[in-house]
């Protein structure tokens, strides 16, 4: 495999980009089920994960970002080996379903963690934090505490964060199921937006998510996990049509359709 | 019958059983002030300069154990909630044992390691410093310590616990700095379990009784029950004991009330932990200094359980075993033991059925809710009124009627019994709760009433939990000296006493061999409470 030889150096073949997340034999085991991942996601691509509960959509996202460690495989950002290396040193930024921020901290110090661990911020990074706030739309949001301000203001600040943070990879795992339909697709366009980047490719995202017309919208390619294992993969259009693979179709109610 | 004939013979029961605890509770008290000529002089007392210096050293004793254990609890449940090895789970299990173990032979295990003979003080010989003397308020310090610090890391490594994954994930994936996860993630998550837990503790250091009797030294180191109980065993000052009662009663009257205006229930959120995965970025320092302050830690509280066991195997256990004085000793503690505990379940069990029986009320109104809280908050009384200031009640208002030490016996076993029943009703009542949300309608559809009722849906779900709470009040008796005192005699010696005798006349081997004893007794009693517990918890819903 000449890619993954390339990936190796850490580099590229020639103008083909290391892909911007690599799953190699991923193995592992989660009560009794054992999941077994094998992927690669493009670079600038978006990614989506369907599939039932318990299919391990968010289990991929947690051994990508380093919070599982897999029994066996090795897992590539970037070209680069990260299976060994420490949530805090892979170069991506998860945002969660819900607890994205520190409740006592207000809006201005969540977002400025992304940059300033201690939270001792320079003149620069103050104008970058704020920024970012006025990115997402929440000027004048600074001194709001997380309990002031409503389900969708709060992941707009944990969106301003990710994308000061300025890594390469997003990982999504379902931050935006709990809003509603019109609030979910004006993220996502938010989203969309700020993950273009001045210097060329956009960052890559991986967004596990329940609703299929997200995936439709938005996403490149759809990921179709069951089991533990990625039953079937392909571009998005392709994929939630129902012509794809039966257990798709079965998993989107489309069954009928396609007798 | 009809369900609200039943429901009103079961409150009515319950109110009955309640008050006779209360009634016991404070009944000595009503009877004594009820016949003395004149009321306690109160701006008296207070202008005695010794009763001033034991109200100060009482509370000066428990604020600084309270500091204490609450300042070393908390970079210990830190360090373990961070640090991750194989044993975390075995030590949280370790930080359960001070709490079942007889507050007298924890006493006697601090001497044994920090006394003037002791491990600690060997250890200083021999690098030409002088001995320890744990005599006086150090060695009661170093014993509040040993039994509330462990309690107080294990309400806040339950609080760690509560803090969310995505939290952990957050810290973990912005590279927090030790420092900063401190401040951002485990000090939030502690801040609000302090009030409880500290509260908590000053309550138990306020009412301690043995361990300042055992370790107290002089006039100087001694609190409010322990001058009670000098001034009715040796003294013989009745007018002193009760002016000294009726301070100790007001004090710890205003620390519960203090306790409910910080409003938490801390002893609601204990949990075995070690379930919380973390992601700190690595640190070789603070890896270090985590497996120090771990290890110290728990050597501290393991220490006093080591002494117990190599002291205690060291004496001369058969011919202690086979001892006349022993045996009668271990038969009269089994049977104050067995009778405090049913006695207690008894009166719990018709309190909680009648608490249960409030709230199903189909259209609950003021009365039935002030009625339940008042049912409720009479079970945790006891807390306020401990052993030693029941007893002394109790017996000054007999000692005008009969001998006091024949009613003895039944004094203690009232004491006891009521001394258990918080943690019984703690213990029943959330299966009960839950049994009578499950199926209560249906009973009531059904028109189960009565014994009925009791028998197919009450006493199903609370058997097993009774039979804890039995197995813990009876542990809690066995193990209890602050009753006893008052009342132990040559006719009616339980183990505790004679292990305060043994102590008294320095026969040191004997007092090890009881120690061992008695401390294994009451641990496996407790074991099978925590077992049993901890089974129910695991069980799925």
């Amino acid at each position: 495999m000449s890619q993954t030889a390339a990936n190796l150096d850490g580099g590229t073949v020639g103008e083909e980009p290391a892909p911007a997340l690599r799953l190699e034999g991923v193995r592992f085991a989660h009560g009794a089920a054992e999941m077994r991942f094998d992927l690669a996601v493009e670079a600038g691509e978006w990614l989506a994960l369907i599939g039932p509960s318990g299919a391990g959509k968010s289990t991929l996202l947690d051994l990508a970002a380093g919070f599982l460690t897999p029994a066996s495989g090795r897992i590539l950002i970037a070209g680069r080996d990260v299976t060994d290396i420490a949530p805090a040193e892979r170069p991506l930024s998860m945002l969660f379903q819900e607890n994205n921020l520190f409740p006592h901290l207000d809006a201005f110090r969540n977002v400025a963690l992304g940059i300033a661990p201690r939270l001792r911020v320079s003149k620069d990074e103050r104008a970058a934090v704020e920024g970012a706030l006025s990115a997402v739309g929440l000027d004048g949001y600074g001194k709001r505490l997380p309990a002031e301000m409503s389900g969708g203001e709060r992941q707009r600040v944990a969106l301003a964060r990710a994308f000061l943070r300025e890594r390469p990879l997003i990982l999504l795992d379902e931050p935006f199921a709990a809003l509603g339909p019109a609030l979910r697709a004006e993220m996502q366009a938010l989203l969309a937006r700020l993950r273009q980047r001045g210097d060329g490719r956009p960052a890559s995202v991986v967004m596990v998510t329940h609703h299929p017309e997200d995936a439709a919208e938005m996403a490149d390619r759809v990921a179709y996990l069951e089991d533990g294992e990625i039953a079937a993969l392909g571009p998005a259009a392709t994929m939630l049509s129902g012509t794809a693979d039966p257990r798709v179709s079965r998993y989107l109610g489309l069954a009928r359709k396609n007798v | 019958m009809n369900t609200r004939t039943d429901r009103r013979i079961r409150v009515a029961t319950g109110i009955a059983a309640a008050l006779l605890a209360l009634g016991f509770l404070l009944g000595g008290f009503v009877v004594l002030l009820a016949v003395s000529p004149q009321a306690p002089d109160f701006a008296a007392l207070f202008s005695d300069a010794y009763i001033r210096a034991i109200v100060g050293f009482t509370l000066l004793q428990a604020g600084l154990s309270t500091l204490l254990s609450v300042l070393l609890a908390i970079p210990f449940a830190v360090a373990l909630h961070r640090a991750r090895f194989p044993g975390k789970r075995l030590i949280l299990r370790l930080f359960l044992l001070p709490q079942a173990l007889p507050v007298l032979v924890g006493a006697l295990a601090v001497i044994t390691i920090w006394g003037q003979s002791g491990v600690v003080s060997q250890g200083l010989t021999a690098l030409g410093l002088p001995r320890l003397d744990v005599y006086g308020l150090s060695g009661i310090l170093i014993a509040h310590v040993f039994f509330n610090m462990p309690l107080a890391a294990r309400l806040f490594v339950a609080a760690l616990d509560r803090v969310p994954t995505e939290s952990w994930k957050l810290a973990g994936q912005l590279a927090l700095p030790p420092l900063g996860v401190f401040r951002l993630v485990e000090w939030p998550a502690l801040r609000p379990a302090l009030p409880g837990a500290a509260a908590l503790i000053f309550m138990l250091c306020v009412t301690s009784f043995t361990i300042v009797l055992v370790l107290g030294g002089g006039p100087a180191a001694t609190t409010l029950e322990v001058a009670v109980y000098q001034a009715l065993r040796f003294d013989f000052d009745p007018s002193r004991a009760i002016g000294l009662s009726l301070i100790q009663i007001v004090l710890t009257a205003l620390v519960l009330i203090a306790t409910l205006i910080l409003g938490r229930d801390p002893a609601g959120g204990f949990g075995l932990g070690a379930k919380a995965r973390r992601f700190d970025a690595a640190s070789r320092v603070r890896d270090m200094s985590d497996a120090l302050i771990v290890t110290l830690g728990t050597l501290f509280v393991a220490s006093p359980f080591a002494a117990v066991v190599v002291s205690g195997l060291a004496a001369d256990l058969p011919r202690l075993l086979t001892e006349t004085a022993v045996i009668d000793a271990a038969l009269t503690s089994l049977a104050v033991a067995l009778a405090a505990a049913s006695l207690s379940v008894v009166v719990s069990t018709l309190v909680l059925l009648a608490i249960e029986a409030l709230a199903q009320g189909r259209r609950p109104g003021r009365l039935s809710r002030v009625t339940r809280r008042s049912l409720e908050t009479a079970t945790s009384l006891v807390l306020v009124v401990s052993p030693v200031i029941v007893g002394a009640g109790w017996f000054l208002a007999l000692r005008q009627v009969t001998d006091v030490l024949a009613a003895g016996p039944y004094v203690v076993v009232a004491t006891n019994a009521v001394m258990a029943m918080p943690f019984i009703v703690r213990i029943v009542a959330p299966a009960l709760r839950q049994a009578n949300a499950e199926t209560g309608r249906l009973a009531e559809s059904l028109g189960l009433t009565g014994l009925a009722r009791l028998a197919l849906l009450d006493l199903p779900a609370m058997r097993r939990p009774l039979a804890l709470a039995f197995a813990f009040a009876a542990a809690l008796s066995f193990g209890d000296l602050g009753a006893i005192a008052l009342y132990g005699s040559n006719d009616f010696v339980t183990l505790p006493y004679l292990l305060l005798q043994r102590m008294g006349s320095y026969r040191t081997a004997d007092a090890a061999g009881l120690a061992l004893l008695l401390g294994l007794i009451a641990i496996a009693l407790m074991a099978v409470v925590e077992g049993g517990l901890a089974g129910r918890r695991r069980r799925p819903t």
